[in-house]
């Protein structure tokens, strides 16, 4: 029975155990000097592993008594969220070491990281799930500090730190009130008592902190107020981080318990996330116009983006599960291409956030004015960047959920929010120089992510690189 | 007898977290606790759970209070001026506070226990086992996952621990153990021969 359960969460224990030994070589060994070394090493082992969960072929199981679930959902979700970790730590590697904060823990936080959020994507228990979160988050808390001696960096770690605290303490106490009313941590035996007809006044209590709990991770209003000021102090490429994979986990996670565990009371949480899903469309596309740095700027973006995606649960359906998974894949994708942009931008060697130094860049850089260009139309969801796909998929399932309402409003928001996209456009194409304009990293590594994203919010209007079909599969697992 | 022991126990922790919370000196109030913590071990003993007991005097007394105690000795926290600042949200929080009781009490008072629920519920406790054992089944085998998980967590907390505040100085002295033992004698000291009356 060990050895089945063990085989099943191999590829966890796979990269914990390379976590560990990275982390003995990097101690015993050349400490920081290896630390470029073992990010090129943990960007590939973390592909290997992506590779390994998606050529495996293993019928799903269930191990360690249900507690973890190994599915097409779970792979899915694994597999996206362990490329686009790889990708920013391969992005990270030159900006991180011209800093002088590139250590040689960063590479082993984020594989650190990323385990958890495999654990998080497969939970099939309360408490794994709890478990998941906090390995991912402490890594996370760490990584957004690490420049030590800059005061907004720290800051941006304290507040990470104490909010992200009380989000797992409301999460904590909603779980309690789950398993006091249900007698089980178990999804498959929440499911079974919530499935019941009515759900109890308790348990619907249990289960609303459990969101506030999870809509704090995904930073949906109202419980955003941490990113803005955490993007913009963390360095750059853990910014662009914590914009990916960890969002993907904690997504993958929010459907993971609503359709596991209250699968039977779609009603009853179907309304919560609508409401929280409006709510991040308009404040992500409202509160950005006034943004002039653009990690302020990315991280309203972000909190817009979880909105739409929010559509997808709200809805309740395969459809809306499948429309959500596909949303969030092309977001990470948009995501890594726009900071690889973001990390090249620079002013003698030093890095620049603020928009108003894009004026007039076309003229320097055409062709990487033209890809980030490509990237922001996608981000607005203008026609026919794949980024309109994505909000299509949502709206569908919205639409065929009868959430007309819901698709109305979030068309109103991206309306909206396509202003502050298009302006930085405008800058970069019909700005007026004057005179301190932005000055671009050659790095070779970067301008691959930023024309490979480029190209795939392109080309992928064709078939989605089949991932819509995936995105189905996995749904069809979650939800039936 | 054990109902008397009970309630002595019982009013032990009681008073214990009530002197913590209201005690000015914060030295005080981190002793009351240390009291509470004992008290609430009696309580375990009596349950029959006495390896739980063990585990709340060796970890909470032995290790965290301790370290409380350390902590509120070394920093020199002002704590009048704490609760001083606190006073001012008082009405605010009081009401807010309130509000949310009574919430609460709509939802608890709502309560129905599950037929469902109680069966799993009662699967979980063993009759036929000694507590340690059964603490030690459930930990190591049935949570093993869980078990091993939280090592992974305190990894990582140790690993943030050093990495947000270990500073290499450069400008002290370190003992370099490798160097110490591969120098040898011939390198280390030199013998001459020095004529008396003259010196080197």
């Amino acid at each position: 029975m060990v050895a089945a359960d063990l085989s099943v969460i191999l590829p966890e224990i796979l990269l914990s155990v390379f976590a560990m030994a990275a982390l003995l070589a990097g101690v015993y060994g050349g400490k920081d000097r290896w630390a470029p070394m073992l990010v090129w090493a943990a960007s590939a082992a973390m592909l290997l592993i992506a590779a390994f969960i998606g050529l495996r072929g293993a019928p799903g199981a269930v191990a360690f008594g249900g507690m973890f679930v190994d599915d097409a959902f779970s792979r899915f979700a694994k597999i996206v969220v362990l490329v686009s970790a790889a990708a920013v730590l391969a992005m990270s590697q030159d900006y991180m070491q011209r800093r002088g904060i590139l250590r040689f823990e960063y590479p082993i936080l984020i594989v650190l990281a990323a385990v958890g959020m495999m654990m998080m994507v497969s939970a099939g228990d309360l408490m794994a799930l709890y478990m998941g979160l906090e390995l991912q988050s402490l890594a996370l808390y760490v990584v957004a500090s690490l420049r030590r001696d800059s005061a907004k960096s720290t800051e941006a770690g304290l507040k990470y730190f104490v909010l992200g605290a009380l989000s797992s303490g409301l999460l904590l106490y909603g779980a309690s009130l789950v398993y006091g009313y249900t007698g089980t941590t178990l999804f498959s035996g929440i499911v079974q008592v919530a499935g019941q007809g009515d759900i109890s006044l308790g348990l619907l209590f249990g289960l609303v902190f459990v969101i506030a709990g999870l809509a704090f991770k995904v930073s949906a209003v109202p419980f955003h107020m941490w990113t803005p000021d955490v993007y913009e102090g963390a360095p750059t490429p853990v910014t662009a981080f914590f914009a990916t994979a960890p969002k993907v986990a904690a997504m993958a996670l929010f459907a993971r318990v609503l359709h596991d565990a209250f699968g039977g009371a779609v009603r009853d949480w179907s309304q919560v996330i609508a409401l929280l899903s409006v709510l991040s469309m308009f404040l992500g596309a409202i509160a950005a116009i006034g943004q002039t740095n653009i990690k302020r700027l990315m991280a309203y973006s972000s909190i817009a983006h979880m909105g739409y995606a929010l559509i997808g649960l709200a809805a309740g359906t395969a459809l809306g599960v499948q429309a959500l998974l596909v949303y969030m894949a092309i977001y990470v994708t948009m995501n890594v291409g726009t900071f690889a942009f973001i990390l090249m931008m620079e002013r003698d060697g030093q890095p620049v956030t603020d928009i108003n130094a894009l004026r007039m860049y076309s003229r320097r850089e055409p062709a990487r004015a033209l890809a980030m260009l490509i990237l922001l139309f996608s981000l607005a969801g203008v026609p026919p960047m794949l980024g309109f796909f994505a909000k299509l998929a949502v709206w569908q399932a919205g639409l065929d959920a009868g959430l007309v309402w819901l698709v109305v409003a979030s068309a109103v928001a991206s309306a909206i929010g396509a202003f502050y996209y298009l302006r930085i456009v405008f800058y970069m194409y019909f700005g007026e120089e004057d005179g301190d304009e932005v000055e671009t990293n050659t790095s070779p590594v970067l301008y691959a992510f930023l024309m490979g994203s480029a190209a795939i919010m392109v080309l992928g209007i064709a078939n989605m690189f089949g991932v819509d079909q995936a995105a189905a599969a996995a749904a069809a697992v979650l939800v039936n | 007898m054990s109902v008397f022991a009970f309630y002595l126990f019982a009013i032990c922790v009681i008073a214990g977290g009530l002197f913590t919370v209201v005690s000015r000196n914060p030295v005080h109030s981190v002793l009351w606790l240390i009291l509470a913590f004992l008290s609430a071990a009696g309580l375990f003993v009596l349950l029959g759970a006495e390896f739980v007991a063990m585990l709340l005097i060796i970890v909470y007394v032995g290790a965290v209070a301790v370290l409380f105690l350390f902590v509120v000795m070394m920093l020199d926290v002002d704590f009048a001026a704490l609760k001083a600042e606190m006073a001012k949200y008082m009405p605010l929080a009081l009401l807010i506070g309130v509000v949310i009781l009574m919430q609460f009490v709509m939802a608890f008072g709502a309560w129905e226990s599950n037929a469902a629920a109680e069966g799993l519920r009662a699967q979980v406790t063993p009759t036929d086992r000694h507590n340690t054992e059964a603490l030690g089944l459930i930990l190591y085998d049935q949570y093993f996952l869980l078990f091993q998980l939280s090592g992974l967590i305190l990894l990582v907390a140790m690993i943030g621990a050093i990495v947000l505040t270990l500073r290499h100085r450069s400008d002290i002295k370190r003992q370099d153990v490798l160097a110490q033992m591969y120098r040898d004698p011939a390198k280390a000291m030199e013998l001459r021969d020095v004529k008396p009356g003259q010196g080197l």
